[in-house]
């Protein structure tokens, strides 16, 4: 019974993806590709505990979701146009060429992400159409009701169907803009998860941030040689080794510089520095300059070789800093880049590069957590203690709330 | 497949009036490309007039249907094969009549 169920998980994680991206192709109906996916799982789930785990679990999906894809057809008459009859007389396709469903996966995949849609939908149509998470799981995910979720998700979709978004990989003009653009729909799921917002929200959701990292996973696979691709994977896999350090026993977030580095994972953090090597070693060799998460990732690596705070190469981090802020000059950047140079020249130091961001970042936590901190280094206790006030009113995550409370009730009178 | 390429302009910040030229460049474009099915540009929201006539009688009132600090100042009604083509579009329209553009497929 046990392996059943294993099969079943199984091959929900390996397949899902496949056969909603192939009948998304075949059908040219995105909701159709969706329902008819759910349908066959749902079958697998009756039909494997009864009659067994078939001897090919994959072809038993695909032959059975082709088939409801077809029953659909043939029930709804409004799709009965001549090229969908001359679809439905192959009930049982050839297997496709493994290229071809390759293809089939990034198109899906950059269709999801279109930019013509919402922000929130492309998120939301990627964990359901690429992750293949419920509806359920995904409103879950975001604190939002299942009915909030189910109409952005069916209103995205009307719109990709009525507007004509087009299910194909951007061409190469409007490629590199466009596959930014998947990464952050990515990188969004995964901060979601890393740190999630909402009183009522667990601080950490290993299930989004692994959701992350698989879909960031099966990209690569896709597009092995594309550095930000390989960087958005490190990135990711550099900070979820961190999670198991990140969370006290009372709930409350542990910063970087008190954390357990043994209870870092190794292994992601030898897969992340391997990546990121792989970066270095393709920049070097004249390849195109690493983006963002390139850098972003190499800033992760250089955080987890540190064997403590006090040994961390605070002056490659600057570096690094500097060349993310050629590339993104936001007051966000700034933040970070201050936080490395307050490491290496001091408290006062790092408040100076604060003070020209204070209008930009008046509402962001992080701005006044940051300053907190380095007013409290510098002794300048009842400064510190506002600016503590103010990022705990401003703080989502309930775990860094309990750490920042924590800091200020520590500061002397 | 065709989409209704509409161009805003805004009463209280309107875009340059110097870019006929740009525009026709971008017209003759659309012709060698294939893309064009109509296009024009309208005059002032207030010498529009709006007629109701599901009552009892016509009802005329002078001025657009709706008050808007925003307007339609023209239009393309554009076949191109699909939204990313349009997309392209309308960022070359958009340069050209130094206005936004509101891309919406017709049914």
């Amino acid at each position: 019974m046990i392996g059943v169920e294993q099969a079943l998980v199984g091959a929900h994680r390996a397949q899902w993806v496949r056969i909603v991206a192939t009948l998304a192709r075949r059908f040219g109906d995105l909701d159709l590709a969706e329902e008819s996916a759910a349908e066959a799982f749902a079958a697998a789930v009756k039909r494997w505990p009864r009659d067994g785990v078939p001897p090919n679990p994959a072809g038993w999906l695909t032959t059975t979701a082709n088939r409801r894809a077809i029953d659909r057809l043939r029930r709804d008459h409004l799709r009965n146009d001549k090229y969908r009859q001359a679809l439905m007389l192959s009930a049982d396709p050839e297997p496709e060429p493994a290229e071809s469903i390759e293809d089939d996966r990034l198109r899906l995949i950059f269709t999801c992400c279109h930019p013509a849609l919402a922000p929130q939908a492309r998120v939301a149509l990627t964990l359901r159409l690429v992750g293949g998470l419920t509806m359920p799981e995904i409103a879950r995910a975001f604190l939002v009701g299942e009915s909030t979720m189910g109409r952005r998700i069916s209103r995205a979709k009307a719109k990709i169907r009525a507007a004509a978004i087009p299910y194909r990989v951007p061409s190469a003009e409007d490629l590199p803009g466009r596959l930014t653009g998947v990464l952050t729909v990515l990188y969004l799921v995964f901060n979601e998860g890393y740190l999630a917002t909402g009183p009522q929200a667990d601080p950490i959701r290993p299930a989004l941030t692994g959701e992350a990292i698989r879909l960031a996973r099966l990209l690569r696979e896709l597009l092995p040689d594309d550095g930000e691709v390989a960087g958005l994977l490190a990135l990711m896999l550099l900070t979820e080794a961190r999670r198991n350090a990140r969370l006290s026993t009372e709930g409350e977030l542990i910063p970087l510089a008190e954390q357990d580095r043994d209870r870092w994972d190794a292994e992601l953090i030898g897969e992340g520095h391997r990546l990121v090597r792989e970066c270095l070693v393709a920049a070097a060799g004249g390849g195109q300059a690493p983006g963002r998460f390139q850098i972003l990732a190499a800033i992760g690596a250089v955080h987890t070789s540190a064997p403590s705070i006090a040994e961390t190469d605070w002056a490659q981090l600057r570096a690094l800093y500097d060349q993310l802020i050629r590339l993104d000059p936001s007051p966000v950047v700034a933040l970070n880049r201050a936080i490395t140079v307050a490491e290496l020249e001091g408290p006062q130091a790092g408040l100076t590069l604060l003070d020209p961001l204070a209008a930009a970042l008046a509402d962001y936590h992080a701005y006044h957590a940051t300053r907190a901190d380095l007013l409290r280094r510098l002794d300048r206790n009842s400064e510190s203690r506002a600016a503590y006030d103010r990022a705990i009113e401003l703080a989502g995550n309930t775990a860094e709330i309990a750490h920042l409370t924590r800091r200020r009730a520590e500061l002397p009178d | 497949m065709q989409y209704l390429i509409s161009v805003i302009d805004d009463l209280s910040k309107p875009g340059s009036t110097d870019r006929q030229p740009a525009i026709d460049v971008f017209n003759q474009r659309l012709i060698a490309e294939g893309y064009w099915v109509f296009a024009g540009g309208l005059a002032d929201p207030d010498t529009a007039t709006v007629v109701d006539n599901r009552g009892d009688q016509p009802l005329l009132t002078d001025g657009p249907f709706m008050e808007s600090k925003e307007y339609l100042a023209g239009f393309w009604v554009l076949d191109v094969p699909d939204l990313d083509v349009a997309l392209r579009l309308a960022n070359d329209a958009s340069r050209a009549c130094d206005r936004k553009i509101e891309v919406r497929p017709f049914r």
